[in-house]
């Protein structure tokens, strides 16, 4: 038995955790136990990714299969983590389709959770590159899916939260780059009208979020720093890079002190830093390095532990874009008010969704941090009914609380039941999530 | 092109030592009881570091075989790491002596017999490298796995007189020992461990590779391991009886 938890720490679980080998090994661990959930590398936030009786740990089935470099179709394991992804196939020039903001997550959690990034509103989430999976169900029987074979099964699986089986490996495309580095443009807004014009007039960028200063109130309510980016070519380049326009250093990350107490982001830090932050990031142009642009929370493993032993709450919701700025607002000053502070809050335009459990809807999506208190709790119920009343919906992946009411925010969800119950009758696969959720 | 032979090649120790010498470019070849499981494996490697690997079936217990074995493999590698390893059950092992027997052949007179074949062969040749993956529980005997531990101390032992043995003799093949601490790999994944004290398999990999580079033949996979083991074999026996560890 061993603790588990997502990313946030909260909440906490004694599991037995199994690692199966092989397809053999897989096969029985899943018709040995009588509930059980795959886990990737744990970086959801809340508890999808938690089963007491049976947690299938798959990180170590992390065989990239085949490749072919004149298409980019990748067939892997789904416990390949997506750093290891990008260290085999970006100086080959081909990069993914579409990146959450940490590399540190396997191509299993990506497809479970039909992860999007900062181009879903151009390039749409990782489920739409994939063009088949192997599922393992709970009777242990393999089963191809894609858009031709089992349908409804593949649609299902995408965004599905490992309820439907075990993704054994799959097939996606990577895209062709140039280059290692991304052309990033930097501009600030003052207030939310502005933020969400910028976002539409900036619509053709390929890449582009906003860090929103959650603590600014009154007049600059929703002033934030949108970043956008260019995969960059090599003419874009510095002299001196163009002739290795692949190469990248390879970053240091750093580990923070051990013991960090749970009073090290609160408002006032959490305040500083936010002034600090919109300060020092000026408006304008410049070549970054792929990973400063994607990925600059990984350049501190287990960042995670600044909140302190209790952990943290993530909160991630999108609105439909009729009712976004309204509801926007409202949830806002809603943080505001509580005072408690969000350390990292993004917002980000995202283009039509895939449907089913799938996240993503075409509106905005708003992404706080908190740490994990009972005020925090309070604070999310609330913010919760704003997103019901403005027809949005929580991204499981983050959700740690929510209660089951909210899965009305899903239109599929009924149909997504459905098709669960046909593919594992006794409802085997089952996470304390979709318990707590009635999924 | 240097080859390597890694045996108990489905272990995550195993592939991320594969992996590592890949990366160098070393040519690849993994042996386990299923080759066909291995499958997945040969290909990450090419698909990766563009080396060539191949897969092939080997018992460590089929300790007749052992020689026609590496005979078989067309050249006699530059090196060979042997990874293979059984913890086993210890209260199983303390009652059932066809357990216990599984237990020993498999860390202790298997992997010693295999490496016996490997040193002649490749002091005939005059060069090469084996390393053997033993474990720190083969340094102190405890009540937990002391079944397990007593076949590494064997293998252990058998490592450091191999050693010495062909190092009086002035032969250029040389002998590393591996000492590793807990690692979290498929066979630790139920177990909670202290996280200053677990590697990852990759560790392994880069203090062999390390060690390889600088000479060194005997090594802990976390330095703290090596503190730890002092204080643990530097107890008197009237304590060490009443510690649990
Ligand atoms: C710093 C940070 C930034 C992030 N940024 C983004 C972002 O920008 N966009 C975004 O969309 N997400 C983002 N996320 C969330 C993250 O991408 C997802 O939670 C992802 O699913 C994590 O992958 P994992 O391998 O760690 O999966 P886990 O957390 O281990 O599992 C997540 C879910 O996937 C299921 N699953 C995992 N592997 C399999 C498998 N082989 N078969 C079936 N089901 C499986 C699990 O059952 C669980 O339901 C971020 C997370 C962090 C920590
Ligand atoms: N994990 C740790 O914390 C730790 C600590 C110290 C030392 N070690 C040592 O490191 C090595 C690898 O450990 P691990 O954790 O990766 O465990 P593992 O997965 O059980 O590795 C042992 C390997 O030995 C193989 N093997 C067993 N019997 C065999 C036989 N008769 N013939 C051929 N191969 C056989 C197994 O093959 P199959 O996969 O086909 O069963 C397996 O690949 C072991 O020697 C272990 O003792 C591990």
């Amino acid at each position: 038995m061993r603790t588990l938890s997502g990313w946030g720490r909260f909440p906490r679980a004694e599991c037995r955790v199994v690692a199966p080998k092989g397809e053999v090994e897989l096969r029985s661990a899943i018709t040995s136990a009588s509930s059980a959930i795959a886990r990737g590398n744990g970086r959801s936030y809340g508890d999808p990714a938690l089963n007491r009786e049976t947690t299938l740990l798959l990180r170590h089935a992390d065989r990239i299969l085949d490749f072919d470099p004149a298409t980019g179709r990748l067939e892997a394991e789904s416990g390949v983590m997506l750093a290891d992804i990008i260290a085999t196939f970006l100086p080959r020039g081909w990069f993914v389709p579409v990146t959450p903001g940490t590399k540190f997550v396997t191509l299993g959690g990506m497809i479970a959770a039909d992860v999007h990034g900062k181009n879903h509103h151009k390039a749409g989430s990782f489920g739409d590159y994939v063009e088949s999976l192997e599922l393992m169900l709970a009777d242990g029987r393999v089963v191809r899916c894609s858009a031709g074979e089992n349908p409804e099964l593949f649609a299902a699986t995408i965004g599905g939260m490992g309820l439907t089986g075990v993704i054994r490996s799959a097939v996606f495309r990577l895209i062709r780059v140039e280059s290692a580095f991304i052309r990033q443009e930097i501009l600030r807004t003052r207030d939310l009208a502005q933020t969400m014009e910028a976002f539409e007039a900036l619509r053709d960028r390929s890449y582009s979020a906003a860090w929103i200063d959650c603590l600014a109130r009154g007049r600059n309510l929703g002033r934030s720093i949108l970043f956008c980016g260019e995969h960059a070519r090599v003419e874009e380049l510095p002299a001196r890079q163009r002739s290795n326009p692949l190469a990248f250093a390879k970053r240091n990350a750093r580990r923070l002190p051990p013991g960090i107490p749970g009073f090290a982001l609160n408002s006032w830090t959490v305040k500083a830093f936010n002034q600090v932050y919109y300060a020092a990031n000026r408006s304008g142009v410049k070549i970054v390095d792929y990973d400063r642009f994607f990925y600059p929370l990984d350049a501190i493993l287990e960042w995670n532990r600044l909140y302190g032993p209790r952990g943290l709450l993530q909160y991630q919701c999108v609105l439909p874009k009729r009712k976004a700025a309204a509801g926007l607002t409202m949830m806002l000053e809603a943080v505001g008010r509580a005072g408690t502070g969000s350390f990292l809050s993004v917002l980000k335009l995202l283009g039509p969704g895939r449907g089913m459990l799938s996240f993503p809807m075409e509106g905005y999506t708003l992404a706080l941090d908190f740490p994990a208190n009972p005020r925090t709790l309070g604070l999310l119920s609330w913010l919760d009914a704003i997103v019901a009343a403005h027809g949005g919906r929580v991204y499981l992946a983050k959700d740690a609380r929510m209660k089951p009411e909210m899965m009305d925010g899903y239109p599929e969800f009924a149909a997504f039941r459905k098709l669960r119950r046909a593919a594992d009758p006794s409802g085997k696969f089952s996470s304390l999530q979709s318990q707590r959720l009635q999924l | 092109m240097t080859t390597v032979l890694v045996v108990g090649a489905r272990s995550d120790i195993a592939r991320a030592i594969a992996r590592s010498y890949a990366g160098s470019g070393c040519e690849l070849i993994l042996a386990a009881r299923s080759p066909d499981a291995l499958a997945g494996d040969v290909a990450d490697l090419k698909l990766r570091y563009g080396t060539a690997a191949r897969a092939v079936a080997f018992d460590v217990l089929d300790t007749a075989q052992h020689g026609a074995f590496l005979d078989s493999l067309g050249e006699l590698p530059d090196t060979m790491v042997c990874v293979v390893g059984l913890m086993g059950d210890q209260t199983q092992s303390e009652h059932d002596v066809a357990a216990a027997d599984l237990v020993m052949r498999t860390n202790y007179t298997g992997p010693a017999l295999l490496f016996a074949e490997a040193a002649n062969r490749m002091v005939a040749r005059g060069f090469g490298q084996l390393v053997g993956v033993s474990s720190v529980a083969g340094e102190r005997g405890r009540a937990r796995n002391y079944v397990y531990g007593s076949a590494k101390a064997g293998f252990t032992a058998y490592l450091s007189g191999l050693r010495q043995r062909l190092a009086q003799a002035g032969s250029k093949v040389r002998v590393m020992t591996v000492l590793p601490g807990f690692v979290r790999t498929s066979a630790l994944a139920d177990m909670e461990t202290p996280g200053l004290l677990t590697a990852e398999p990759e560790e392994v990999a880069a203090a062999i590779r390390k060690a390889e580079a600088k000479g060194r033949e005997r090594i802990y996979v976390r330095p703290i391991w090596r503190l730890v083991m002092a204080v643990i074999r530097s107890l008197p026996e009237p304590v060490f009886k009443k510690v649990k560890l």
